[in-house]
Formats: structure tokens, sequence, C-alpha cells
């Protein structure tokens, strides 16, 4: 029997959709408490120095200032992962980027918290400016930080899967470039606020702009060192996260310090600067990437080697790093494959995860390449996909399992919407389509710290009212995860999604959840909450088939009604049948949890890019240039995205449309950069554009038209099917753009964002005979280790590595 | 008029139809004042330079930013704020709207856009696309794409029009 | 939240009483009329004026008249601008140029005087406070060196009015009024080429209005560059103004361009036509010679040479829309909408 759906798959306005549109939803910095205080932050105005002093005395004598916090307050460095504990919620001896703070002020109001930073007295020792990876490998010393792999070298990592050199050796042709892919950042439009109150109990709690309340519940009272259980975290609906709200920030450790000194709440709300200072957004990444293909168009063999450019901290950048190689295996089809990856540390804001967290920046590299492989081998850049798509329950050569793969049907569906076959290569000069694909995660397999437990936990709580509420950590961050638990809950119990009340995102209430990010809200949380539904169901169930004499296995629920589904007339409302559960069973309450299935990779690594299913995305981009001036135009674009199921397809277009949305902008304009300043004149080494001005995220005038599908093929591990959608259909919008240039003026622009300027210094080129192409020209030599050896799964592995890999030493003269 | 600082003016502003007497520091915008001396935190920030659009609020039924407006320039006008664009439990048609058809995702963006929008059509019922991607290009959405937020104006104009049939 | 310093505010009813209290508090000073301009500025503590005071409550900064030629009162807001039909029909470069200025909401608050007035622009010097600081500030404000030009003992700030190229172009004035006096002056004369004392307006005076000439025979075009359809300053303004007789032999021609400079200019390309048809040699000719005064410096968003190498495009643009040419496609290119 196939299932009928009341609820999923039916566009809905969003369980919380009322909120928003009254001015209703609480964002962090709606929240205003009795007795509230406010904190700012002196930052550093030194990209790299020690502190030598500090003299508050000042700015403490001010009228209105409750409280002045420096680095010695706080003595615990902390950090997202456990690896990597390497901030201080204020720098104590070291400030490591123009932003890094080193002070807060507490007062009676903020005008007067900011005025009194300026009475604060600090002594900075400068040291040497570290400005990039190239600049940093050339800079052992000074060390910005003293751990790390070597000099200012944060990570190294190297993985063989089949030896690569033999299968480009065997290839027709192999092609290598090199791409480069600026940093951009998540600029979401709510600035990031925090209010920290210690209740009548004194146990402290945390209303924050969070994607991740659980990390934060645990990292904040191992800084403040607190017993957990006195700590509770809220994260309020995020005004847009992308990823920006994913790390604990220091600016939450202050608010919460200083809130349990004064017993009184204290408030504060990041300036936009300061949210670019925060940034953790995608990394600047230089990669070369060396392809082997038959002359088909088979990939025998892939090597992709990135340098990351990782700013100031670690943050999520050891995680960051392997998603630059890890997924690059589950589009196509790759028999074996190599990357190096190398994370530098440098003195600017730290980056971390972006929607599409480290995976965006190879995934371009690729699919221009995949472009450039196309027109050499004159085969169709679609047909050329359709051939090497990866296969449906398959393993990669990097041990990743493969579940349902509707990225065939996602290049045909767009090829045909597009009217592919009419288009590229056929349409006039300056204008051209460009096609890409894209593959994402449905939630990263393993959680940030090791533990067994569960990923999600899901509780219900359902009574003779009639009311059904459930209990989830996951957190609303503008992508409808409470309108996805709701759903879930309301097809499983057959009621109404709006009679569900969704309580979420608040450890002191809520079951542990990991969060909001690596698109797993949906396959985790709707796992964990089938299953306690379910539960409830099957009680409810059992009573209401005694009254109704026959079976629970009979029992039917729909449209707020428990029914006989052998007799259908034979029913009674929803709320009869709680109390007819509640009678027999006593209070119901029921817990759902999920954990995702075990990956087969065994080799140490492989636990970054297992996940329980993968999302695909494919999109075909038209573009306009113009000759003269190289001024690009986006006038439309086509999207077909592998949701497995929809839940609310109304909020799974609005993510794909975003994604696009985002994808343009850093395709075309969005850029994280920064000025340094002429040396011999001065260190510093600051942000460019830390502006909403400045930094360019397209207006509605910029934005194109997109025509959206989704392809549903239900995935057996995904909620009634359902995979990601949040993050997987910003991925080929970039390369699409890249390849659609090509299209329309035969210029390749190898790095992002692709600017009018770089258009025309192609057209140049061209116009001069030299090669028509903007983009790094070399990669340099960077000290990655001797790889780890994996076979793939074809080639006899069991999932382990065969060697145990040494470090190599660097270069004597780089040490020098 | 005149105020000499550091003490805060007393005035009376018209929110939503309401007269109300405010004591603010002077300094403040309009934004500061409905938002900390008026609990009307409907109104959101995203920069306070005008370069967002999140605080747009509508002074004398013209969609102003409430960031660059001084809240002493701001008595005796009406001000409109996304609080009073509901009357009584009954949602706006574009409220409506948006909350049907995804025009708002994380909502933050939304009360700029809700009062922008609401000028607009009280100038134009039947607006076309091009004239709706023109009156919101001063507010930035970082999560929709805007295209489910035409729609959700489309959407609210034709039931404003039938509703006046 | 980004907030102003404390002020002492006055909001006088007429042009005479702003104007005695500027006499009587000097440049410390200042007037706001939208305040788009001066309120982000005051944000970031780039001016912290003790006294503000405000033109909204006087009148006869509101009036426009039509006689030979138009005159608009500077506190009309750009958007009154926009919507006034004698400039929509006979100012096609002024409307045209109005019409691009931020956005609609900025356009609603921020008024002409206040475009003509508008600050000079720096991406060193449009930063908060902190910011400025960690470069140890600039020439324009607290600080000793220009960034962009390290050599330079001038400021190179950027003029970034959209408004003011255009006027210029069409041979407009501005009445300027103080308790000394009015006397207008030619628009080209409000400006200096310095990024820090860039208007030749005295603190005590009050921009009252603009006048512009008739405009029999002239037809005119504005043509800004900016990353985005809307928000952005303009990286490249061109305004061209050409009176032409009805043969379409060019009689008079003024070409100005904005953002390239500390100051928005007239150009040597306008008297380049005089005389001729508008061909595309022509127009490319003049292009050719705008292009070359254009001086854009790395100090705005986009690559500077690449504004440069642009700009003689732009004056395309401007001189074909003069000529008839359907520009619409382009426009909707470059401007990101049909105007």
């Amino acid at each position: 029997m196939t299932k009928r759906f009341d609820v999923i798959g039916k566009p809905r306005r969003r369980v919380d959709g009322r909120a928003k549109v009254t001015g209703l939803t609480r964002f962090a910095d709606d929240v205003v408490l009795p007795r509230m205080l406010h904190c700012k932050l002196l930052r550093s105005p030194h990209p790299h120095a020690t502190i030598e002093s500090i003299d508050v005395s000042r700015a403490q004598a001010r009228p209105g200032v409750h409280l002045v916090l420096t680095g010695k307050d706080f003595p615990v460095t902390f950090g997202i992962l456990p690896v990597t504990q390497d901030e201080y919620p204020l720098a104590p001896e070291r400030v490591r980027y123009v932003g890094d703070p080193v002070a807060a002020v507490v007062a009676r109001d903020e005008q007067t918290a900011f005025e009194a930073l300026g009475f604060i007295e600090v002594e900075y020792r400068p040291l040497k400016t570290i400005s990039d990876p190239e600049e940093a490998l050339a800079t052992p010393e000074p060390r910005i930080h003293s751990y790390g792999e070597q000099g200012n070298i944060h990570r190294l990592q190297a993985f063989e899967f089949g030896d690569v050199n033999e299968a480009l050796a065997k290839a027709d042709h192999v092609f290598e470039d090199v791409f480069f892919y600026q940093g951009n950042t998540h600029l979401p439009i709510e600035q990031h606020a925090s209010v920290a109150a210690v209740d009548g109990e004194g146990k402290l709690t945390l209303w924050s702009s969070t994607q991740v309340p659980h990390y934060i519940h645990r990292a904040l009272a191992n800084a403040l060192q607190i017993p957990p259980a006195h700590v509770r975290v809220i994260a309020c609906p995020n005004g847009g996260g992308f990823g920006g709200k994913c790390d604990l920030h220091n600016h939450e450790i202050v608010v919460s310090k200083a809130a349990i000194l004064l017993g009184r709440p204290v408030k504060i709300c990041l300036t936009r600067e300061e949210v670019f200072y925060m940034h953790r957004g995608r990394h600047p990444v230089l990669m070369k990437m060396r392809t082997g293909v038959t002359k088909d168009g088979k990939i025998t063999g892939m090597h992709t080697q990135t340098l990351l450019d990782g700013g100031a901290y670690g943050g999520y950048g050891a995680a960051s790093t392997f998603y630059t190689g890890v997924l690059q295996t589950v589009a196509y089809h790759i028999p074996r494959y190599k990357f190096d990856a190398c994370r530098i540390f440098t003195n600017k804001p730290p980056c971390g995860p972006k929607r599409g967290h480290g995976t965006p920046q190879p995934r371009f590299g690729q699919e221009v390449q995949l472009d450039k492989i196309a027109e050499k081998l004159e085969i169709d850049p679609a047909e050329l996909r359709l051939s090497i798509v990866a296969k449906p329950d398959s393993l990669t050569a990097n041990w990743l399992k493969i579940g349902t793969i509707g990225l065939a049907e996602c290049i045909r569906k767009v090829v045909a919407s597009s009217d592919w076959k009419n288009r590229f290569r056929k349409l006039p000069e300056g204008r051209g389509v460009g096609l890409a694909c894209g593959a994402y995660l449905c939630g990263a397999g393993l959680p940030i710290y090791w533990n067994k437990m569960p990923q999600s936990g899901v509780q219900l709580l359902i009574d003779r009212s009639g009311q059904v509420t459930v209990f989830c950590g996951a957190t609303e961050i503008g992508q409808g995860s409470d309108d996805v638990l709701a759903a879930i809950v309301a097809e499983v119990l057959g009621v109404d999604p709006y009679d569900v009340r969704c309580v979420t995102g608040d450890t002191g209430l809520t079951p542990v959840d990991l969060g909001s990010y690596s698109s797993r809200v949906t396959v985790m949380m709707g796992n964990a909450a089938i299953q306690a539904a379910e539960l409830l169901r099957d009680l409810i169930a059992r009573a209401a088939a005694e009254h109704m004499e026959t079976v629970p296995e009979n029992v039917g629920f729909a449209l707020g009604r428990v029914f006989r589904a052998d007799d259908p007339g034979k029913l009674m409302s929803f709320r009869e049948a709680i109390v007819l559960a509640e009678e027999k069973f006593g209070t119901l309450g029921s817990v759902g949890s999920y954990s995702p299935p075990r990956s087969p990779g065994r080799y140490k690594g492989a636990g970054v890019g297992p996940s329980p299913a993968y999302s695909y995305t494919a999109c075909v981009v038209e573009a306009e240039v113009d000759r003269k001036t190289g001024w690009i135009t986006v006038p439309k674009v086509w999207i077909a995205h592998d949701i497995g199921r929809a839940v609310n397809p109304v909020s799974a277009r609005g993510q794909v449309e975003g994604s696009v949305y985002m994808g343009l902008g850093e395709a075309l304009m969005e850029e994280q950069v920064f000025r340094r300043l002429p040396p011999k004149l001065s260190n510093a080494l600051v942000h460019k554009i830390p502006s909403l001005l400045e930094y360019k995220s397209l207006t509605s005038l910029d934005m194109p038209e997109v025509f959206t599908e989704l392809v549903e093929d239900p995935d057996p591990n995904c909620p009634f099917g359902a995979k990601e959608v949040g993050q997987g259909p910003l991925l080929p919008v970039m390369p699409a753009v890249a390849n659609a240039v090509y299209d329309a003026i035969g210029v390749r622009i190898d790095e992002l964002p692709i600017t009018p300027d770089k258009v025309l210094a192609a057209l140049e080129k061209k116009a001069k005979g030299e090669t028509p192409r903007v983009g790094p020209e070399s990669f340099p030599d960077v000290p990655y280790p001797e790889p780890m050896l994996v076979p793939p799964p074809w080639e006899g592995g069991d999932g382990n590595s065969v060697n145990t890999p040494r470090r190599r030493p660097l270069k004597k003269e780089a040490l020098a | 008029m005149k105020t000499a600082a550091p003490t805060n003016v007393h005035l009376t502003l018209r929110v939503n139809g309401e007269e109300q007497q405010v004591s603010f520091a002077p300094y403040k915008t309009l934004l500061e004042v409905l938002r900390e001396d008026m609990n009307l935190t409907g109104t959101k920030h995203g920069c306070e330079l005008g370069e967002c659009g999140a605080c747009a609020v509508l002074v004398d039924g013209v969609p102003v930013l409430s960031c660059l407006a001084l809240a002493l320039d701001c008595e005796g006008r009406a001000v409109e704020t996304v609080e009073g664009l509901a009357s009584g439990g009954k949602l706006h048609p574009l409220q409506a709207a948006f909350a049907d058809l995804g025009g708002a995702q994380c909502g933050y963006c939304t009360p700029g856009i809700l009062m922008t929008a609401k000028a607009l059509l009280e100038k134009d019922p039947n607006p076309s696309r091009e004239r709706i991607k023109e009156a919101i290009s001063g507010n930035l959405c970082r999560c929709t794409g805007y295209q489910q937020i035409y729609e959700s104006i489309e959407e609210a104009a034709r039931t404003m029009r039938e509703s006046k049939r | 939240m980004m907030r102003l310093p404390w002020f002492e505010f006055h909001s006088p009813r007429s042009i005479s009483e702003a104007a005695k209290i500027l006499a009587a508090e000097g440049p410390q000073a200042m007037l706001i009329a939208g305040g788009t301009d001066l309120l982000p500025n005051m944000k970031r503590r780039h001016q912290t004026p003790a006294t503000l005071v405000s033109l909204r409550q006087i009148e006869a900064l509101k009036k426009a008249a039509n006689g030979s030629g138009v005159t608009l009162g500077a506190a009309f807001t750009l958007n009154e601008i926009v919507a006034n039909a004698a400039v929509r029909e006979q100012y096609a470069g002024l409307w045209q140029a109005a019409a691009q200025v931020a956005t609609v909401h900025l356009r609603n608050m921020g008024t002409l005087g206040g475009n003509l007035c508008l600050d000079t622009r720096c991406n060193y010097y449009n930063q908060n406070y902190e910011w400025r600081k960690a470069i140890d500030f600039c020439l324009k404000k607290d600080g000793e060196i220009c960034w962009v030009a390290t050599a330079s003992k001038r400021c190179v700030a950027a003029s970034s009015t959209d408004t003011a190229p255009a006027l210029m172009s069409l041979g407009a004035t501005a009445r300027l009024v103080s308790t000394q006096g009015e006397r207008d002056v030619a628009l080209a004369d409000l400006y200096k080429n310095d990024g820090i004392d860039y208007l030749t307006r005295r603190p005590d005076e009050i921009l009252t209005e603009v006048k512009l000439p008739a405009p029999e025979g002239w037809r005119s075009s504005y043509w800004k560059l900016r990353r985005r359809g809307a928000f952005d300053f303009p990286v490249l303004g061109v305004a061209a103004a050409v009176r032409t007789a009805s043969d379409g032999t060019v009689e008079d021609a003024r070409i100005a361009l904005g953002a390239v400079s500390s100051r928005p200019f007239l150009t040597k390309g306008g008297e380049l036509l005089i005389g001729k048809k508008l061909s595309d040699d022509a127009i490319a000719e003049a292009g050719a010679k705008v292009a070359s005064a254009a001086k854009p410096m790395d100090n705005t968003d986009l690559d500077l040479y690449w504004r440069k190498a642009v700009a003689a495009e732009f004056v395309g643009y401007a001189l074909r829309e003069i000529r008839g040419d359907d520009m619409s496609a382009t426009r909707v290119r470059i401007a990101r909408h049909a105007l």
C-alpha cells in the first residue's frame, strides 16, 4: 500500500510563519530583562602583538560602569573542537588579528559602555604581521600559535586511495589546473547578540544567536569552569545563520561571566563591523587539481591539493580542511583519489564553516575542470557528467557510502528546462550557458566530540487536552526546522501541524540535538521525531483498539481522528483517543533518538565525510557578458535538487532559491578581503570592507529569475525519505557561472569572485593571442606529509590504512 | 526646539495610531527609541548605517530607515511599525501571504520588507514584478533570493484588490 | 548597535533663523537635512558636531518654481525630485541621477542639498573609529598619511554625489545663504579638488536652492557605474548634456564626471563635439578625451584601472542615449532595472 501523506509534501504555511510576520519572533537582541546591563568589547587595533599592560582604572571609574573584565579574568582557553582549544574570551597576552577582544565593559547602557572603552589603556608590542598562506609558509617565526604542525601551519592532511600516479599515467589525458576561491562571509542580517542572566536558583541562562546550543552548553560550562547542570543555553531563532553562529563566541563567555559576577542580566549585541571580525566563514582556498580521463571522458584518478588561509584561530578549521577533500568523490565515480590539504594560520579573523563547509571551493575547481575536459574531448558537458555519475548503493574510493543518488535526474531536468541542447555553444556572442553539479552531506556522521550517544533526541508530551508538545534541541535558524519537526510529528499522529507546539533549542528543556549545521536537522531530528511519535502512536493505538474492538495494527490516524482502518466509519477524535490511552497507561510521553549508521571507513580520518545520505544538485546558469567592459549579467538560473522528499515544498524551494542567491554572491561579488598597509610604514592588516555597504550582497535588482525543480527519490535512511536542501543547492552555482562566462565569451576565470575587471583582463589577453584566462598561475610548495594509504573497496581494501605515515619536516631554508 | 546634552528629552510620538509620551536620550534614532524605549522590538537592525533596510518603518506613510531618523525629528509625525500591521488578531494580507508563501525565512528582514511593501501597495495596488523588485531593492534579504517575497507581495496585492471589490 | 554621540539640537523654522544659529555656533555646528550622510558619519565618529541644526521644519527650502528654467529647493527629498514632472520631462540627466541614488528608503530621506554636499568617500575613511585606529587614522580625519597615495599631501577621497555631475552638465547654479547675505555659484564652482575641503561653501552658509537654466534644445543623460542595482555609491558617474541644431549639429555640449576625483568636474570632452554631429566616431573621440581626465583611485569598490578603462564606454552610453539610440537594454544591464 502506498502511504498517502496528509502533511508531508503539502505546501503549507510554516508553523512559525505567523510569529515571523508579526514581529513576535524573539531574536536574541529582542530579549529584554529587568535590571539588564550592557556590554561592549575593546578589540585589538593590531593584527599581531603581545599585550604589555592593560590599565582599566579610568574606565572602571566612569559613571554608570559596573564592571571591566580583561584576559586575567578568563584563565581557561576554549575552542569548539576538542583538539583546538586555542582561544581566550579576552586575550590575556597575545592578540592575533585586528578585532581580537582584549577587554569588556559592562555598563548601564550601551553608549556608556562604548564611551568607557576609550578610557582603557592598553600597551601593545607589535609582532610581525602574517598576511597570507604564502607569507606564513615563508615565515615559520614568529608562530601565531605554539601548537599545530610546524611554523604557522595549523593542519596537514594527506590521503591516497589507490595509486593515483599510476591511474594518471594510464589516462588518455591528464588535466592540471590551479584555482583560487576567495574567502567570503555569512552576512546574516541579524548581528550576533547574547543575554546572560543568573536565575533565582543561582544558575546561569544564556540566550544567544547560536545554531548549536548543545555545543555552547558544553563549551561554556568548561570555559567558565562551572557544572554543566548549572548552565542553560537557549538558542533564540537566528536572524540567519549560514554557519556563522556555530562556534562558541568569545562574547557569549564574557557576558556569562559578567552576569555571574554582577548577579544581573548582561546583554551584548555586536555591531556589523564586529560580525565581520567574528567571521568563521568561507576559507580562501588555493587548489590544484590533476585529473586523468580516458578519451571517452571516464575519470581514471584524481589528485586534489588544497591550501587554506585559516585566519588566526582553529575553530572548526580542522574539519574545514578535511572537507576540502573528502566530498570530491560522491558525485562522480572516481576509481582512485588522492588529496593533500593544508591549513595555515594568518593574522586575520578565523575562518570556519559557511554553507557547504569546505566543499564549495574544490567543487568549483572540479566542475570547472570537467567543463574544460568536456571541451577538449568534444563531449557535451551534461553528457560527460551523466556518463560518470556515481552509482546508487555504492562505496566511493575513500569509503563513503552512497545511498540514493538523483544526480542524473537533476542533470536531465536542468538540461530540459534550460533548453540546454539548443543553447550551449549556440547562443550569440556575449551570451552563454554553463552547467555544473554538486553533492552534499545530510548531516555529518560523527559529532564534533567523540561519544557514542545519539546525535538527536526528541521528546513528546501529550495529554488529555489534545495538545502535542515536541521538545528537541534543534535550532530554528530560518531554515524551518520547527516546521519540519511539527510536520513529522503531525504526520505520524494524524494531527494538524498547527496543533503541535515546538519547544526547541533550549538545553534546559529539550533533549540533546547537536544543532543546526552540516545539513543534519531534517534527517537526524526527523528520524528521532518519527521514533518518538511512533512510540506514542502505538500506545494510543492499543488503547483505541480496545475501545473499537480491533487490533492495534488496524488503528489509523489522520486529520485529527483515530479510526478503524478496515472500517473508517468507526472513529473517535484524537483527543478522545488520548483520554483512553491516558486511562490505560497513565501519563503519556515518549522519546526518540537517532544515531547515524556506522561508516565503513576504518582509517584514521575516516570520520569526516560519512553521512546517512547525500543530496545532489545540478544547475544551469545563463550569463551575458559585455565584450567592451566585461560587465556580467545573469538573467536566469535553472536548478534541480535531489531532496529525497520535500517535507514542505514552500520551504524547500526557499532553501534552493536562497542557495542560488548566496552562490551568485560568491560567484560574482562577495569577498572577505583585507588591506595590508605598506609594511615599511605600518604593521596594519585590516578587513578591507567590514560593512553591509561595501561587502556586496545581491539586492533584489541583481537577482535573476530562478527556476527550481525538486527531484524526489525518497532515501531509506531519511525521514519519509527527506534529504537536506539547505546547503547542497549552493554548490553548483559558482562553477556554473564560470562555465557560462566561458560559453559566452571564451575566457576562463579560474578564481572567484568573477568580476568584470578580470573578464576584461582575460579578453585583452585573448585579443593579444595569449591564453584567455585569469586565475592563479602556480601552486606553492607545501610540505604535505606522506599520505595515508587506503586501498579503495574495489582494490581489496577493508577500509583500513596500510601504512603509518611519517611527517615530512619543513625544508631547512624555510625554517631559517 | 533646543535640547541640551546630556539629559533626556520628553516628547509625544504617534506610533501605530497611538500617542505615547516618551523620554529618551536625544542622540537616539527612531530605531533605538522604538526598540529600547517603547519596547517595539519588531523593528530590526542590521547595520544602523542605512546599508541594509532591516529597520524600515513608515513615517507619514513613506518608507524610511529608522536607524537614520532622529527620534527628535519625528514628533508630530505618524510612525507605523510591523506591530501595527495586523488588525486585532487578523493578519494583514501581506503578513498572511509572507507566512504562507515563504516570504519570510529567518524573518529578520521581514518587518522592514512588510512595511516597505505596504507603502508600495497603497500607491500601486497592482504592481508589476519589476515595480516590486525596485520597491524592495533597499531591503537586503540573505535567505530567500527574493523570489518568494515577490510572490508574497503579488498574492497580497491580489487579496487586497479582491477584498475591495 | 552603532549610536550617535551627544549633540544639541535646533530645529529652526526659517532660513534666516538657521543662518543665525550657524553664525552664532561656528564650525562646531552642522546642518542636518535628510541625515542619510551625516548620521552614519557621526556614528562612525567622522563628524562629532556639538550642535545639529535641522532643516526639516523650514518650508522655504521645499519650494519649486518654474519660469525660465526650474528652481528646486534644497530640502526636496531625492524621491520628490524624481516625482517632479518638470525634472522628468526636461532634465533627464538629473532625473536619472536622482533616481539612482542609494535606495528607495534613502531617497525618501536624503535631500537634493544633502546629495550636493555629500562628504567625500574613501574606504580608508568610511570606517568605524576602531578600524581607523587600526591604520593609525588617515589624512582626512585624525591622521597624517593618505593611505591611498602615501606620497600625497592632499586627501584623495572620492566625490560620490550623483546629482552634482548631472546638474553641472545642465549648467545649474546653487544659492548659498548666510547672515552675511546670499550668493549664487555655478555648480562647478561649488567644489574643490580636495578630499577634506571639498566644498567652497563656508560652514556658515546654507545651500538653499538649485537653479536650472531653461532646457530648450538640450538633451541630457546620466550613467552611473556601481556594483549593484541599489545601495551603492557611484564609482563612476558620467553626465552629458548636448544642445543640437535641427540638423543634428552639436551647438553646445557639456560632459561631467563624478566619482573619479575628489570633486565632480566638467571635462573637455563636450567641447570636442561642438560643430559635429553625434557620429560614432565623434562619440568615441569625446569618450577617449573624457576618460583621459578620469583619475580613479584605489579607495572605492571595483578595480581602479578597470573603472578608468570603461569610462569612455560610459560616455558613449550617455551620448548615444542623447542621440536617440535605444539604450534601454544597456540601461537594464548596467542599472539592473529600467529607469
